[in-house]
């Protein structure tokens, strides 16, 4: 019998069939790899990342991809050791920090060590983040040369003086030859943008929107600013030197972005990203759908769905000294784990699946929560009533912003 | 540890001096009676515990006594050995009656003052309430070891106050325990011995009855006439119990059984009274078999003045609730309630305090020692309300208003005298005009602080007139109450309604010229307090049927966190837990989660915001009275 974990079952929105989907996402397997450094440190980011060159104990730019290729062999004998035969791997992706701080060919030698593990399946997506100062036509051009697929540029405004209360030091030139080099290379293209800055106005959006569907990508992710109380930014606004982020000004800019990116071509797969069809990300698919992932680097989390019957999450030691220290000792490098009880992984599924477009496979949702609480949701507009009638969750517009207050509804349905 | 020669029960009066400290709050009161206890020699070094009196975890916190101790204290001067009875009294407003009972069973007082503050408005009241008993009063400046103390100008104050010489204010540091030999002589020298008669049947004056879960009913008593026995059956002159006595002692400082107490002595006996109503302060126990016939003077039932409701959150807490008020009267002769049933909040009770702190005190303990969460109504103070027909309604609570034309409503008033320095005449004034206060006289008690003494409707101190008073003097004014009487006066109710439903826990009874500005700030602190919810909530205060202010709780558009990507699930999954728990304390007023701070909040609105919108609300709904 074929096992649909995380209970997302048929995705009618998908083009391939049900069937081939469980079976798939019984074997999925994923790789994360976090690199954290920064050439400067951004006030609204709380990502685990570093301007330092050097952290120590081999946790440096230069030795980097050789302290991150020692952690994929010890996590490799870590499952092995627990009945886990991971692989061929589905999707790569590289993730920080800046992994474009590396050189090209510490990524390739990255991606040649994961193929050498575990295998890469053919026409695997293998993507990095990169910042558009940080990056030329060589560069990406070695990157396509290494098997990339994928390159996703963290653009988050074409507005200077957005950009500038953001930190961000590059200008929206920067960007376009970024994405252009990734065109001649071959390579799919993404960018991130951030509304809800300070001081941005709706018709900043506009044309931060606009400026990044010109771009000619065709993928576009678009975050609400999020605000950690820890970061530069979380202290400027505590003191009032910054206004708040307001949700009611966060709304309108959403409902701006899945207009004008509607318009542009663009579906909406999940809360906060949008793709020409057949352009979304795989890899983070892969997380709503709740497939196995290795993360690899400081603070980076694994996912394994059956771990000897149970489902685990276990995270990687934050600081990239201490990481690499426990590396250095032939240990696999995790400050902690958690075996998620049934009720969690409901929660989760709650917390994924609603998320994204291929919706939630109601069949396959906890038992407790009643069938009228899914038509209240439809009839208060926060789910879609046609996909219901077929038996699945899957959020209206009203339902992506109210996503949250949705789960925390049903949630209480289940414990 | 010093042994004692005196024993209990054959101490000869001229030997005994019982006093008690009058203090303020913070004025080092508890420090100087450890001081006291350990010069004495009955508290060894090692066990000295700070504040070694105030025994429950509320009282050691807030540094105040709630609930007076009597020590018996070793002392000795010229070779003698004398036994001093020192009996602590609470210190705050609300305990007045207890004070009164405790100045009762004392010869003398120490009037002990913060000699960097001054002296305070309560001190002063209980001050004047030991002169009215005749007390000996021994003036003791205390914390002359801080920098800021002004020893000097506050004993020309006291000697103003109590007609002595500056020179004669002793000067003490509880700290580090200067002067508090000195005074000890005093008490010996000063006060006078007890002069009951010894022969007469047996009274004894309770001035302190308290429940330990161990030993059942403790009470404190000073021995007037006679002796008690540890095997005399006791009677309760005042309500006309029996009781067999399961122990008679002293407390030095642990609780030691005695055979006999005799004429003067202060002590305690254990009865197997049930709850502190069968062993009530004020009342006289004199022996059954040789019964004295005269009660002591001074006793009287504490009335409540402060209402509240108190409901649990989750409304299956209620038995306990019940429970937990059971036990507390145990120790609370003043503590009242009935059921009392909220279309809002449910099953809950309506309980009747002496005064705001009781209630806070109260509360506190509920969720302290009985786990309790629970919702406290906005206090109010009881109201005799004619309706146009003639029947008079006792309404102690705002649901019990009746509808309809009324007639006439008469509320109560207290004297109230606030010792202030004199800068900030001008802003009591203010504050007690505000709060409907009539203006007697005033007073100055030195050259740079006054006496000012008003009427005031004990509804408009109910609410936050004690912390305005201390903001708007910068924490220097101090304030002191008592009942006096009662006057008619135009008020009416206001209703809240969220969502057109009337909040029977947020309806107010106010004074007509307030209505307007009350129902524009709790429509607006509401308005900030309940998060926005799906769907818009208007929330309204009106009078009657007629809305006299509006704000409107625009719906919630955006619920979702930006990011859940691998590194994000289990943090996500966790804030969610975490809010869902929240939302437990949450009260549903129909389809509205209301948190439990907006109730809290119902309690602070005394004071009109002074932003434009809120004048102009104020303006808009004043018109609306046509």
């Amino acid at each position: 019998m074929v096992r649909c974990p995380g209970g997302f079952g048929r995705a009618p929105l998908m083009s391939y069939s049900s069937e081939w989907r469980c079976a798939r996402l019984e074997t999925m397997f994923e790789v994360y790899v976090h690199v954290p450094f920064c050439l400067r440190r951004c006030g609204y980011c709380d990502f685990n990342t570093y301007t330092a060159r050097d952290l120590g104990n081999g946790a440096s730019r230069e030795g980097y991809a050789h302290q991150a290729i020692q952690e994929m062999r010890l996590v490799r004998q870590w499952q092995l050791d627990h009945g886990l035969d991971e692989g061929p791997v589905s999707t790569v992706f590289l993730g920080g920090g800046t992994p474009t701080i590396l050189t090209p060919s510490n990524l390739a030698a990255m991606v040649q060590a994961i193929d050498g593990i575990w295998g890469i399946e053919a026409g695997a997506e293998i993507t990095t983040e990169a910042n558009p100062d940080t990056v030329d036509a060589d560069y990406i051009q070695a990157l396509a040369d290494a098997g990339f697929t994928r390159i996703s540029f963290g653009m988050q405004s074409a507005v200077p003086h957005v950009l500038h209360t953001l930190d961000r030091t590059h200008t929206p030139a920067n960007v376009e030859a970024g994405i252009n080099a990734a065109n001649r290379a071959g390579l799919r293209s993404s960018v991130d943008l951030i509304y809800g800055t300070p001081g941005e106005s709706l018709d900043d959006w506009r044309t931060s929107v606009k400026t990044a569907i010109a771009l000619g990508v065709n993928h576009i992710s678009a975050y609400a600013l999020t605000v950690e109380p820890t970061t530069t930014m979380g202290r400027r606004i505590a003191a009032g030197v910054l206004p708040k982020p307001d949700d009611d000004d966060e709304a309108a800019k959403y409902d701006i972005a899945d207009t004008l990116l509607t318009q542009a071509g663009f579906d909406w797969y999940e809360v906060s990203n949008w793709a020409k069809p057949g352009y979304e990300s795989r890899h983070n698919l892969g997380y709503w759908r709740n497939v196995d992932w290795a993360g690899i680097g400081p603070g980076a989390h694994s996912h394994y769905g059956d771990v000897q019957g149970s489902a685990v999450r276990a995270w990687d030691i934050t600081h990239p000294k201490v990481w690499a220290q426990a590396i250095n000792e032939g240990r696999v490098p995790f400050a902690g784990s958690e075996t998620i009880s049934a009720t969690e992984q409901a929660e989760e599924q709650l917390m994924l699946g609603l998320r994204i477009r291929e919706g939630l496979d109601i069949a396959q949702a906890d038992a407790r929560i009643p069938q009228a609480a899914w038509r209240q949701f439809a009839d208060e507009g926060l789910l879609d009533p046609r996909a219901l009638n077929e038996g699945r969750a899957v959020p209206t517009r009203r339902g992506r912003l109210l996503n949250d207050a949705m789960i925390m509804q049903l949630m209480e349905y289940i414990s | 540890m010093a042994t004692q020669h005196n024993q209990p029960g054959f101490t000869d009066q001229s030997v005994i001096r019982n006093f008690c400290i009058i203090a303020h709050i913070d004025h080092g009161k508890s420090t100087v009676a450890d001081r006291i206890l350990q010069l004495s020699g009955i508290v060894p070094e090692r066990e000295m515990r700070d504040r070694f009196l105030d025994r429950m975890d509320i009282e050691q916190e807030r540094g105040i006594t709630i609930k007076s101790q009597a020590v018996r204290v070793p002392w000795t001067f010229d070779g003698v050995e004398y036994t001093l009875g020192m009996i602590d009294t609470p210190g705050h407003v609300d305990f007045t009656y207890e004070v009164s009972r405790a100045l009762a069973a004392c010869e003398g007082a120490v009037l002990l003052v913060d000699a960097t503050q001054g002296i305070e408005a309560q001190t002063l009241s209980n001050l004047y309430m030991a002169i009215d008993h005749d007390l000996t009063i021994i003036p003791v400046l205390n914390k002359i070891d801080l920098p800021s103390a002004e020893p000097d100008k506050h004993a020309e104050e006291i000697a103003g106050l109590i007609g002595c010489d500056p020179s004669d204010v002793l000067r003490v540091s509880g700290k580090t325990g200067e002067g508090v030999a000195e005074l000890l002589d005093r008490i010996v020298t000063d006060i006078p011995a007890p002069e009951g008669d010894p022969q007469a049947p047996s009274r004894a004056l309770i001035f302190d009855s308290v429940y330990d879960s161990y030993r059942g009913i403790v009470t404190y008593i000073r021995m007037v006439d006679g002796e008690l026995h540890s095997r005399e059956k006791l009677e309760m002159l005042g309500i006309g119990m029996q009781h067999d006595p399961i122990e008679i002692g002293v407390i030095s400082p642990d609780m030691m059984p005695t055979k006999a107490l005799g004429a003067g002595e202060v002590g305690y006996v254990i009865t197997g009274a049930k709850d502190v109503s069968q062993s009530k302060v004020g009342d006289t126990i004199t022996s059954a078999k040789n019964p004295a016939t005269e009660p002591l003077p001074g006793y009287r039932d504490p009335q409540p003045m402060v209402y509240a409701g108190l409901f649990p959150i989750d409304n299956a807490q209620f038995p306990e609730l019940r429970e937990a008020l059971d036990k507390l009267k145990l120790n609370d002769a003043a503590l009242i309630y009935e059921p009392e049933t909220s279309v809002a909040l449910g099953f809950g009770f309506r309980c009747g305090f002496l005064g705001l702190l009781h209630m806070e005190i109260v509360s506190e303990r509920l969720s302290r020692e009985f786990g309790l969460d629970l919702i406290s109504t906005a206090p109010n103070v009881p109201y005799e309300v004619t309706s146009e027909d003639g029947t008079v309604h006792r309404v102690t609570n705002p649901s019990e208003f009746p509808e309809g034309k009324i007639k006439r409503i008469v509320e109560p008033v207290v004297a109230a005298d606030i010792i202030t320095p004199k800068e900030f005449i001008g802003a009591v004034m203010d504050l007690c005009q505000d709060h409907r206060g009539v203006m007697g006289t005033m007073e100055y008690i030195s050259t740079d602080r006054v006496e000012m003494h008003y009427r005031i409707p004990l509804a408009e101190i109910v609410f936050d007139f004690f912390d305005q008073l201390k903001s708007r003097t910068k924490g220097y004014a101090s304030l002191d109450y008592h009942e006096d009487g009662e006057q008619a006066a135009d008020l009416v109710k206001v209703d809240i309604l969220i969502q057109g439903e009337k909040i029977d826990a947020f309806s107010a009874i106010v004074h007509r010229d307030k209505a307007y500005s009350y129902g524009v700030m709790m429509t607006k602190k509401l308005r900030e307090l309940i998060p926005r919810q799906q769907f818009e909530i208007p929330i309204q205060a009106a009078i009657g049927s007629r809305i006299i202010a509006r704000e409107n709780i625009r719906a919630l558009r955006k619920d979702v966190l930006a990011k859940c990507y691998g590194g994000d699930i289990t943090r996500k999954r966790k804030l969610l837990e975490k809010q869902k728990a929240g939302k437990k304390r949450m009260k549903m007023l129909g389809h509205v989660e209301v948190p439990q701070e907006a109730f809290v909040a119902a309690l602070s609105t005394g004071e009109a915001g002074n932003d434009r919108d809120t004048k102009d609300k104020i303006r808009a709904a004043q018109k609306t009275e046509g």
